[in-house]
């Protein structure tokens, strides 16, 4: 049981390819690897977490209410994370941006608080939020690394494609400036939502 | 005046939400499949930011940055409530998501038939938020500026979406491979679109 919780958020209900949560900040945070992880760890946490809060106290939330005491507590979470990263990652907290604020409105969240702490018990939630925040992860490092390799030359700010194989140094080479560019974020996930639905013939829609 | 106008322009079609930022993109994939309530969603975005927008910088800029407070006490002249903006600017959206809810049910109970489904979707869209979050960190320095930040934003918002719902609407009748059928053709066609607004950024206003 508790295995199945983990295991399908990451492929089989990604949050991301099949459940169409949490776009906005998907995309806009993987032209380097580098940022994406930290978002990716990120999320990850304040999925968990604010699942395991909700589940604690679901059964004293008035219904009536829910969204908005939903808010607040992802909200603290966010905040914290803004701060710790601040304090150690400036540089990295300057790129993320906006971004970083908005975890609060990252449909993952409000989605597994909905859909899966209000109904379950603590321990589960925690599990299920950090599994969805895995797969989100997973999907991000996935793009970054080939926006990065393809747009910059550089995997975590590393070089990796030669310097002596550009076309500035005599060579052949030129990265494909396009990567870094948003359109492309859009076109690479449509891209693996194809690859995954070519293999997992039971996501193909009607 | 005349960089007001340019804000404007500039909001909607150089720095789209949608196409620059990816902002809002859960309900722009989920709410796009037909012109009619694409059309009902986008209306309902641009009026929310122009509400919560202004209210948001008011409250930044007389409550939350450092020193704003120094019209109290003088003694807080050093307090910076930075910190606090998160949580204050998303209080803000969900109560006036809910507040405007009420009164449109209350005024005009025809606007809430049609709008009504997708108010409560508005209080968690990025874009509202990361309206506010832009205007804070850009540092829109006067009302109008935000308000006109709030409706050029708003504007392009529902521009992209009431396009993408006519281009699916299409789409429906043409022959796509299987597994990218759905959602993986309408990420392809967004990333497309948004090639397309690329070409603006060239402009300089």
């Amino acid at each position: 049981m508790d295995k199945k919780i983990f295991i399908e958020p990451i492929f089989l209900k990604n949050p991301i390819t099949v459940l169409v949560l949490g776009i906005c900040s998907a995309l806009a945070v993987t032209t380097k690897l580098e940022p994406a992880i930290v978002m990716a760890l990120s999320v990850t946490i304040v999925t968990g977490f604010s699942s395991f809060i909700i589940s604690l106290i679901r059964n004293t939330i008035p219904n009536r209410i829910r969204i908005i005491v939903q808010l607040v507590v992802v909200a603290m979470l966010v905040i914290l994370v803004d701060q710790i990263l601040q304090a150690y990652a400036y540089e990295v907290s300057k790129q993320l941006s906006v971004f970083v604020g908005l975890i609060i409105t990252n449909c993952i969240i409000m989605g597994r608080i909905e859909a899966f702490a209000l109904g379950n018990k603590p321990i589960p939630s925690l599990i299920d939020g950090l599994a969805n925040g895995f797969g989100y992860g997973l999907i991000l490092v996935a793009l970054a690394f080939v926006r990065e390799l393809f747009g910059s030359g550089t995997l975590y700010g590393i070089q990796i494609i030669p310097l002596s194989w550009y076309s500035a140094n005599g060579g052949f080479y030129e990265n494909n400036g396009f990567m870094i560019l948003p359109p492309a974020a859009l076109i690479l996930v449509g891209l693996i939502i194809w690859v995954q639905r070519s293999f997992t013939k039971e996501l193909i829609e009607k | 005046m005349q960089d007001l106008v340019n804000l404007f322009v500039k909001s909607i079609f150089v720095e789209n939400m949608v196409f620059a930022y990816f902002l809002g993109m859960c309900s722009f994939l989920a709410v796009s499949k037909s012109v009619k309530t694409a059309t009902g969603l986008g209306v309902a975005v641009i009026f929310v930011l122009v509400v919560t927008l202004p209210v948001n910088y008011l409250i930044y800029k007389y409550v939350l940055t450092a020193g704003a407070l120094a019209w109290l006490d003088p003694s807080f002249a050093d307090l910076d409530l930075n910190f606090l903006s998160f949580i204050i600017f998303i209080a803000v959206v969900a109560s006036i998501t809910q507040l405007v809810e009420m009164i449109v049910e209350k005024f005009s109970p025809s606007l809430y038939n049609s709008l009504g489904i997708f108010l409560p979707l508005i209080a968690v869209n990025c874009a509202i938020l990361g309206g506010s979050l832009f205007m804070q960190e850009r540092g829109y320095d006067t009302l109008a500026q935000a308000t006109t930040y709030a409706l050029g934003s708003g504007v392009g918002w529902a521009l992209a979406i009431v396009s993408l719902a006519a281009i699916r609407e299409k789409l429906k009748y043409s022959n796509i491979p299987a597994p990218l059928r759905g959602l993986g053709i309408t990420f392809i066609v967004v990333g497309l679109m948004g090639i397309a607004f690329m070409s603006f950024m060239g402009i300089k206003l």
